[in-house]
């Protein structure tokens, strides 16, 4: 009975055309599709670079140092995702159980990066002494046009970037709050098997096909991270990249 | 029960409309795919009919200008999204697991939650009629979906339904995927699977493809509506023609996506009825994969007149002269299967037939506008629905009504009336070509599309009135055919196994397949296997299960479940609230919506694929 059951519906073994898992080739073809959605996003924001009308552009309110440390975070999260998966293959059940927590908590230290990240680019604010005003961008200098002309000593601006501030905002905060969503539901994803795992006999060394799904989409996002942190962070402030 | 959290008790041989609801069984949600999505097509072809009658002569007054462009709007959205492309998965869900000896598709759960949440997406279309439909034209091109122009909620409904069908359709394409790859009967290679379940395979992998693109443009015209985000505010230097360019990237596959089921059924029924095997079969599979391919590399072909510059417009114009190439191959392996065969002139060979005719002079127009010099000149007028209604009325609404005749044994287990068939196919050729055929002429002279009237002494009057005239003959054929397959699949002569001498494995098993399938699964020796074992070919099957067993079959089947309905009855919900997302009430609706959805899901991934209480009352 326990044999039949698994080869008709369940697709938890060996048994069919290719040897391949049914919900592993799902996962699979998921995340292809998923590909097409970053893959548009993506577009998106290369065809609106350097597009924007007004308003801050990408090296007034990147800061690569701050973004590199989530970053790094999130591409840890992947390794502790791996031992966890590793751990839960050796029947080390409570090393599973520590590595994902340490992979969720990672997770959820990006989303506060992201948090960070998002709100102090939305207060973004320019204070230009007018009689030393250094080196400026041309955001900076714009303000620096405005606000100086009239004989003030300071040129101000708390606009901030907003989505809807200009082509930057719309399409900076749209992709890089999808990748976030995703993020975010990787790491509920992952609690759930965290909990999962205290219920006796639901998570096992042979029953870890779950966890093996959850550890694609994780490693999925974090690669798609790496797209983003190149082409919209590095590439935006380092014109020559 | 032990390991399941939510103690409501898993539905145990329901029957009834419980049956229904819950059912996870591929033939019964094919059934309910085909009958909703052909409600659905009488809907839309009510909205045709509306637009004829308003066209029917000039400066006429039965809709007004408003109501027209809600109509033309919701027509085109209708009949693509709710009527060729669920017809389609009708074929998908009833046909592919008999057709590669399986006993159900990979996830029945998520087959059934495509269907629900399909409906959920097509009900939201159509409920907003109340208060106003969309009216953007079917490819909502911005700014005509901004909000400055277009207030009413009628855009957000179309945006929304859409997304909802979008995720109705990809994890459906999924489940084809995965079932089509790791499904297959015994000794049933790739290039052993039948035509119709290659396509599918292919339009699956498309919609998986193709889908996320128009899903990235939907969230950004939401977030554009309701949250004044500026990826199509010009003001602001953002692009409508970035709306066009990512629409088509996907609309174009999605032309092959409601044609390449269409050529999969029509290479079924031809071979069958001339009584040899397909011609050339490698040809046609491999030329459906490169359609596919090259359909990503023609989109632009939809923009010629935006004014992309000559070099985008000469690559285009060669790709799409080049795509009608593979299309062409199909059309000429089609005319050697016939060649020289025992012709049989049943209802679904006729249809066939009409397809290829039909489709032929829709890719004649088709390749006409290819060329961007000629397409300056149709862009926009009649000349275009004209080819779109060759290519998707005479191409897939032909080939759609060739497969329902030809399964009609299979899913009703009845024959339906021959003489009945074939008065109906010839009502609905000589109506299609009295309808569509003169917009080719009122469109070269020069009408454009989506205008409500004309005025009198354009040379548009007589063309247009017999255009409306030819629709009453289409209605009158779909009346035979709704009567011809509703009076005879409660009251038909029972049908044989096989009635048509057919070659592949459905036909292997009683008309109406055991809820089971096969008894026994098949060991696949070659192509047309069921052909072969008919002509004496040992035919060795293995059990499908170890034996000893429930109801007397042995074979252990997938149990229903509440979970699938629950969860798209949560999606449906929550994007009912999210349309009207200026008020509290709505907002309250989406988050409760989201919360039923998301129970749906915990409970669903939880519950085991078997009740082990119930395997242990055996």
């Amino acid at each position: 009975m326990v044999q039949e059951q698994a080869v008709q519906i369940h697709g938890e073994d060996e048994d069919t055309t290719t040897g391949l898992n049914h919900r592993k080739m799902l996962m699979w073809a998921f995340l292809g599709s998923d590909c097409m959605f970053f893959g548009a996003l993506i577009a998106t924001y290369l065809v609106y670079q350097g597009k924007s009308l007004a308003g801050p552009m990408p090296v007034d309110v990147f800061d690569i140092p701050v973004t590199s440390v989530s970053t790094f975070v999130l591409l840890m999260s992947s390794m502790s995702m791996v031992l966890a998966y590793s751990a839960l293959t050796k029947n080390h059940l409570k090393g599973f159980r520590i590595w994902m927590i340490s992979t969720a908590i990672m997770g959820s230290t990006f989303i506060g990066f992201q948090v960070y990240e998002f709100s102090s680019f939305a207060n973004h604010h320019v204070d230009i002494t007018c009689s030393n005003p250094g080196e400026l961008t041309d955001y900076e200098q714009h303000i620096f046009d405005e606000g100086c002309s009239a004989g003030e000593a300071h040129a101000e601006s708390h606009e901030g970037l907003k989505p809807q501030t200009n082509l930057f905002g719309t399409t900076f905060y749209t992709l890089t709050g999808f990748h976030g969503a995703h993020v975010t539901l990787g790491i509920v994803w992952l609690l759930s098997l965290l909990l999962l795992s205290f219920k006796k006999g639901m998570i096992t060394p042979e029953k870890n096909l779950d966890v093996d799904l959850a550890a694609l989409y994780w490693h999925f996002v974090d690669v798609v991270w790496i797209v983003i942190f190149t082409v919209v962070y590095l590439f935006g402030v380092f014109p020559g990249f | 029960m032990s390991t399941f959290p939510i103690s409501i008790p898993r539905p145990i041989h329901p029957t009834g409309v419980w049956g229904w609801i819950t059912t996870i069984d591929h033939k019964r949600i094919g059934i309910l795919y085909g009958v909703t999505a052909f409600i659905m097509f009488l809907s839309g072809g009510i909205e045709a009919t509306l637009m004829r009658v308003q066209l029917a002569g000039p400066e006429l007054d039965i809709v007004s200008a408003a109501v027209y462009n809600q109509l033309f709007t919701m027509h085109g959205t209708t009949m693509i999204f709710l009527a060729i492309m669920p017809l389609s998965a009708a074929f998908f869900n009833f046909v592919i697991p008999l057709q590669i000896g399986a006993r159900d598709v990979a996830f029945p759960r998520l087959n059934a939650f495509s269907y629900w949440t399909f409906l959920g997406g097509a009900l939201m279309l159509k409920l907003s009629w109340i208060g106003g439909a969309t009216d953007a034209g079917w490819f909502g091109y911005a700014p005509l979906t901004s909000v400055a122009q277009n207030p009413g909620t009628g855009i957000d409904f179309w945006i929304i339904s859409l997304q909802i069908l979008g995720v109705a359709s990809l994890a459906a394409s999924f489940n084809f995927i995965v079932t089509i790859i790791n499904m297959r009967a015994p000794g049933m290679t790739m290039m052993r699977l039948p035509v119709f379940t290659w396509m599918s395979f292919i339009t699956a992998i498309l919609l998986v493809l193709a889908f996320p693109v128009i899903t990235v443009a939907l969230i950004e015209l939401t977030f554009d509506r309701y949250f004044m985000f500026n990826f199509f505010n010009v003001a602001n230097g953002g692009s409508v023609v970035l709306w066009q360019h990512l629409f088509w990237v996907f609309g174009h596959p999605e032309v092959y996506i409601l044609i390449l089921p269409a050529m999969g059924i029509v290479s079924e029924v031809l071979p069958v009825f001339s009584k040899k095997p397909l011609f050339g079969y490698k040809t046609v599979v491999l030329a459906g994969a490169i359609i596919a391919f090259m359909g990503w590399m023609v989109w632009s072909h939809h923009m010629f007149t935006v004014g992309l510059g000559a070099v985008a417009n000469a690559v285009f114009t060669v790709t799409t002269m080049f795509i009608a190439v593979p299309t062409g191959i199909k059309v000429f392996n089609w005319l050697g299967t016939i060649w020289g065969g025992s012709i049989r002139f049943t209802t679904p060979m006729l249809y066939a037939l009409g397809f290829i005719a039909m489709f032929l002079i829709g890719g004649i127009s088709g390749v006409m506008h290819a060329v961007s010099a000629s397409d300056a000149q149709q862009q926009d007028t009649y000349f275009i629905p004209a080819h779109i209604h060759y290519v998707l009325f005479g191409g897939a609404i032909m080939a759609i009504l060739s497969g329902i005749y030809y399964w009609f044994p299979k899913y009703s287990g009845k024959m339906y009336s021959e003489r009945q068939g074939k008065i109906s196919f010839w009502l609905m050729m000589i109506g299609q070509n009295v309808t569509f055929f003169p917009m080719h002429f009122v469109g070269m002279d020069g009408m454009p599309r989506r205008i409500y009237t004309y005025v009198e002494g354009m040379g548009w009057e007589f063309w247009n009135g017999v255009a409306t005239g030819g629709v009453f003959i289409l209605i009158l054929g779909f009346l035979l055919v709704l009567d011809n397959i509703g009076r005879h699949w409660r009251n038909g002569e029972p049908a044989p196994a096989d009635p048509w001498d057919a070659r592949t494995l459905e036909w292997s098993i009683p008309s109406p397949p055991p809820e089971y399938n096969f008894e026994e699964i098949p060991i696949v020796k070659s192509l047309d296997d069921w052909w072969a074992t008919k002509q004496g070919g040992a035919h060795k099957e293995v059990p499908a299960s170890g034996g000893s067993g429930d109801e007397g079959h042995g074979i252990h089947l997938p149990q229903p479940s509440y979970w699938p309905i629950v969860t798209a009855t949560g999606l449906f919900v929550a994007a009912y609230g999210v349309v009207f997302n200026d008020l509290i009430i709505p907002w309250a609706l989406a988050a409760i919506g989201l919360i039923v959805g998301f129970v749906g899901v915990y409970a669903w991934s939880l519950e085991p694929v078997n009740d082990p209480e119930e395997d242990s009352t055996h």
